[in-house]
């Protein structure tokens, strides 16, 4: 039961991983990047619980706790700066320079 | 009693990737933001199904409830902001295509 | 031809993202299902080492106590996250005159106090069930971000020195709470045993304060409207 925690884990971070590489619009990026993260923290607390006794390993919940504030604050800082590329070009989506 | 604790979970994982499947191919950013609003919900529920309480108030507070409504306020700017409506086509092949 | 070719190149590149993602996958997988089992046991370390933490909840122990280095750092993250959103932004701190929404304000009006008691409630509940400094600070930014849509404007009599002696108050507590362990015990964030709860409680409330203003400041730095420059 635990392992299929950790393979959906393992298939939330690939997702997402494929998201990011093929979209180009920054907000999809961000929704890609959070999703990743959810996905990381699904396999270290099914992880948590995989030796036999009854109550889970605390260590990977603090851990995981403190990465989904992480997480949130990055996001944030994310979407500001989507906005003020949104406002300086017009466009949210960063390009290389021999596309444009 | 047990068969319908493993298809519970069986079918709790299947509804996660399917949700996050749809939240980051959906061409819509309104309905990729609600439905990532609801995959952070889902994420509440395994971790509670994981025996892991204090990361499933976390993540419904801060993953499901405060990135959503960050989320639903940068859109609300994205749209104010650019001059693409709110559906947009932005895989980068495409967009190569469409720059010949 | 130049199209044919570039539908081409494009379900390629597609095609062999796929593969070479599913590989990973795959590897990833098999790495996961076949790890042994735990060689470090640190349930068994936390469990025989709980009770002299000062609080009962395993999960808070961790966090505040035993891991307490980490905990210092992330609000080093949250401090650092809205620097950079409002040196990238300038929020206004200005009076919102749209029109009040009436159901908002109902809802705003009724949920608002439930969700300051229960904030507290959550942060009291840390020390012996699941909850803490964390859940009881996110609840309260949530109550901060709802007076923000439905009109009300907490931000505007409470702005300037004390915003901001608040939104720093949780490091430069977690940073003078180290050096007095430094100087009192020897060892950085290890605790005096017989204040060990005292300490997590202030360490506690005061975060739970500073996480609740940094996140519903985060919120409105993207919600807030630019002030017209002329």
């Amino acid at each position: 039961m635990l392992f299929m925690y950790a393979l959906t884990g393992v298939g939330l971070f690939f997702i997402g991983l494929y998201t990011l590489i093929i979209h180009v619009n920054l907000l999809r990026k961000i929704l890609a990047l959070n999703i990743m993260g959810c996905g990381v923290f699904l396999v270290l607390i099914s992880l948590a619980m995989r030796s036999g006794y009854s109550s889970p390993d605390p260590v990977p919940h603090a851990m995981v706790i403190t990465g989904i504030v992480v997480t949130v604050s990055a996001t944030a800082l994310a979407l500001v700066l989507m906005l003020k590329v949104l406002e300086m070009t017009g466009k949210a989506e960063l390009y290389d320079e021999e596309e444009v | 009693m047990e068969i319908v604790t493993h298809l519970f979970d069986g079918l709790l994982c299947i509804v996660l990737l399917l949700v996050a499947w749809q939240s980051l191919t959906s061409s819509d950013l309104f309905r990729a933001i609600v439905l990532f609003i609801a995959f952070g919900l889902l994420m509440a529920l395994v971790w509670g199904r994981l025996n892991a309480l204090d990361v499933a108030m976390a993540e419904a507070a801060i993953g499901a409830g405060l990135t959503g409504a960050l989320l639903l306020a940068a859109l609300a700017k994205y749209q104010t902001l650019s001059s693409i409506d709110k559906t947009d086509s932005d895989n980068i092949v495409d967009k190569r295509q469409k720059n010949q | 031809m130049i199209v044919d070719k570039k539908k081409g190149i494009k379900r390629m590149t597609r095609l062999l993202l796929i593969v070479l993602l599913s590989l990973l996958a795959a590897a990833l997988g098999y790495v996961i299902l076949t790890l042994p089992k735990s060689a470090v046991n640190l349930q068994e370390l936390v469990a025989h080492n709980v009770a002299t933490s000062g609080v009962s909840n395993p999960v808070t122990a961790v966090l505040l106590n035993f891991r307490a280095y980490d905990t210092f750092l992330e609000m080093v993250v949250l401090l650092v996250a809205m620097l950079g959103v409002w040196s990238i932004k300038e929020v206004p701190i200005e009076p919102i005159t749209d029109i009040r929404n009436p159901v908002l304000d109902t809802l705003s009006g009724l949920l608002v106090p439930f969700l300051i008691l229960f904030s507290a409630y959550l942060l009291w509940v840390g020390a012996h069930a699941p909850g803490g400094a964390f859940q009881a600070g996110s609840v309260l930014g949530a109550a901060l971000v709802l007076l923000l849509l439905s009109g009300r404007q907490p931000f505007l009599a409470f702005q300037g020195l004390y915003l901001h002696f608040t939104l720093v108050a949780s490091t430069a507590l977690f940073t003078s709470i180290a050096l007095f362990t430094l100087l009192v015990t020897g060892e950085l964030l290890k605790y005096p045993l017989a204040q060990a709860d005292t300490i997590i409680f202030i360490l506690e409330s005061i975060a739970t304060i500073s996480i609740g203003l940094t996140l519903a400041l985060l919120f409105f730095g993207i919600y807030a409207k630019q002030k017209e420059k002329q």
